[in-house]
């Protein structure tokens, strides 16, 4: 493996990867995108200027979720016509990673899920009905976004995207799932709504006057 | 908040901090409230929608609007504490639906906190409603849905159209767009589901008071009284009426027991029964006469005194006065027992009695003796009479009194709150029967 500190190989900043499991992050100096491999780092992309944030998350920022410490160490940022979210990738003090959505202030967290059977992109309209892990979905929502930029480490290699379908679905228990068509393959993440005061947020982005 | 914060925090809340844009259109300044998070910015002088994400502000669309439209009650940029949580007005929408050809007009106030999800107020006549959007997902059946263990009954599904915006939005705002919304009610919550293309929202809204309103957002002057009556205001009667009746129930059936048991403990004691005979116009028979002492025992009680008469097509009149032999306490009382019969082209006919009784309240243990003085019709002949006196009997009148304080306030809040929540339906896709006269005929 790859030590944790390495340099970038455009600028030659010093790279500290927080999760030993990450495959991709974002030289925070000349925001390139570098992707581990068995010997070193190497340059994929360049991130472009990310739009004004909105989101009080930040990278760095921590909290507690079902009583486990977590940090965030990466994201996702997508828009679509109605706006744009933030997928926020965390890891748990015990090793898992996580995602933690902020679509305008509404917060989720999921987790990588397996399922058989997942539909595919052109088969899915809202108000239909799945049943994963016991638990009956329905489909409130198809999103067309397209992946605006990545900051931080990922769990993937994600960089090369543009225009990405999500399907999101919500529960009758506030359980949360997103079909992500980013892929050939559907991914499926099944998680919960959370209350962002129930998060116990630290190192939250400061807003002048609030 | 940041490392090495020189001054201690500010003991007031810093003003909002806004940023300045011109409109492409006008030229006119546009402010930018919400952090990032707007999607569309209306420019107040042109009505031109602009997108708040482009540098800069390209005209989305443009729209009429009409000088009598009517401005935010909650200036845009005011900031008021809802529930415990900070929040500033950003955007405002007037939206309406048509139903039977009549149009109602809302308005909607888009609040914003950078730290919260976007909450929403909307006010119809005076009437207002604390929104946020749902979570979780209701389970909806023909003509209601469950959210959260609570029941929801369908009031109303029609189109939404947004006709008026001014400030800013999280999401994409157009003049013209409709949605189909569908609301069901358990007041003072509201549930409502709003359907597009792509998307089914469900946010929920508790009923708010315009004064809670004028409080949080410290506004100047006071709110207007609401018109009518709203789908999901809290009803004047603040009691479950089906509670009412079950504690009506409940007292009434103590009620029949306690008579019950009253009238099985009372000791009904005959302390005195005596016949006598009147003969009128007699010019023997004394005025009035006084009976034998007799003993009325116990506690402190009532005490009955009948009266049994012979009287046919006649009548007796009999002046009594019951008397402590030792206080000479009296009370004094008439009696008339009278008993009329016939025929007429009706039929036969009666009126009056041959019996009658009344009773005397908290009468105290001691001796007692009456003195009677009766009366008649001297054309009559002599009239047999005999006078019973028992003590401690029950009285169905006072249940009856009792019954009826219970039963008057259980119809009037039944009445009222029956008339509030026919108001309320009258609104809805469910409209109670009519009953005035004004129905289908015109």
């Amino acid at each position: 493996m790859t030590q944790p500190v390495s340099n970038c190989p455009n600028c030659g900043a010093k790279i500290v990867f927080k999760w030993s499991s990450s495959v991709q992050t974002v030289c925070p100096y000349c925001k390139s995108i570098l992707v581990r491999t068995d010997v070193d780092l190497q340059k994929v992309g360049q991130v472009a200027d990310l739009p004004p944030d909105s989101s009080p998350i930040q990278l760095n920022t921590e909290g507690i979720y079902r009583n486990k410490a977590f940090v965030v160490i990466g994201r996702i940022l997508y828009e679509y016509d109605q706006g744009g979210w933030n997928e926020w990738h965390i890891t748990m003090n015990d090793g898992t990673s996580a995602w933690l959505s902020d679509a305008q202030n509404e917060f989720a967290v999921s987790f990588a899920s397996q399922a058989p059977g997942l539909p595919a992109s052109n088969q899915i309209s809202v108000g239909q009905r799945f049943t994963w892990s016991g638990q009956n979905y329905t489909l409130s929502v198809i999103t067309a976004a397209h992946y605006r930029g990545v900051e931080g480490e990922l769990p993937f290699e994600y960089w090369d995207k543009t225009d990405v379908t999500f399907a999101d679905f919500r529960t009758q228990t506030g359980k949360f799932a997103t079909l992500d068509y980013s892929d050939e393959q559907p991914a499926l993440y099944l998680g919960e709504f959370v209350e962002f005061d129930d998060l116990k947020l630290k190192n939250l982005r400061s807003f002048e006057g609030w | 908040m940041g490392a090495g914060h020189p001054n201690p925090p500010l003991p007031t809340p810093p003003k909002p901090q806004v940023k300045a844009l011109n409109c492409p259109g006008c030229g006119a300044a546009i402010v930018l409230r919400s952090m990032g998070h707007a999607e569309t910015v209306v420019c107040a002088s042109c009505h031109s929608i602009l997108d708040a994400k482009d540098p800069n502000l390209q005209i989305l669309q443009k729209f009429q609007a009409y000088t009598s439209e009517i401005p935010p009650m909650i200036p845009l940029g005011t900031r008021g504490k809802l529930r415990g949580t900070d929040y500033e007005v950003i955007g405002f929408q007037r939206r309406s639906i048509t139903v039977e050809g009549v149009r109602y007009d809302w308005h909607e106030y888009v609040l914003f906190n950078p730290y919260k999800p976007i909450r929403y107020l909307t006010e119809y006549q005076g009437h207002w409603n604390d929104i946020s959007v749902c979570k979780e997902l209701p389970v909806v059946e023909f003509a209601s849905a469950t959210y959260l263990g609570e029941r929801y009954k369908h009031f109303q599904s029609a189109d939404a159209a947004t006709n008026y915006v001014l400030g800013e939005f999280p999401w994409q705002v157009r003049v013209g767009e409709k949605a189909s919304v569908t609301e069901y009610v358990s007041p003072p919550r509201v549930l409502s589901s709003e359907k597009t293309e792509n998307e089914v929202t469900w946010s929920l809204g508790e009923y708010t008071y315009g004064a809670d309103i004028w409080k949080a957002f410290n506004l100047s002057g006071s709110a207007p009284e609401p018109i009518g009556v709203y789908e999901n205001q809290p009803s004047p009667v603040h009691v479950d009426v089906k509670a009412i009746w079950k504690a009506f129930a409940a007292f009434a059936i103590l009620l029949l027991v306690l008579m019950a048991g009253l009238d099985i403990s009372a000791h009904k004691t005959v302390a005195f029964d005596k016949n006598y005979l009147f003969t009128s116009g007699d010019p023997k028979a004394e005025a009035s006469f006084v009976t034998d002492i007799f003993d009325l025992d116990g506690h402190t009680s009532n005490v009955r005194v009948s009266t049994s008469a012979n009287v046919s097509n006649s009548w007796i009149y009999l002046n009594y006065a019951l008397i402590n032999q030792d206080t000479g306490q009296a009370w004094d009382f008439g009696r008339e027992v009278s008993y009329y019969y016939g025929t007429d082209s009706d039929g036969a006919w009666n009126e009056g009695s041959t019996h009658d009784s009344v009773v005397i309240p908290s009468v105290p243990a001691g001796k007692y003796y009456l003195r009677i003085e009766p009366e008649s019709d001297a054309r009559h002949p002599s009239i047999a009479y005999s006078v019973e006196v028992t003590r401690d009997v029950t009285v169905p009148g006072f249940f009856g009194i009792a019954f009826l304080a219970l039963l008057i306030p259980a119809v009037a809040i039944t009445w009222r709150s029956l008339s509030f929540e026919r108001a309320r339906w009258a609104e809805s896709d469910h409209p109670p029967l009519q009953l005035s006269s004004s129905g289908d005929n015109d």
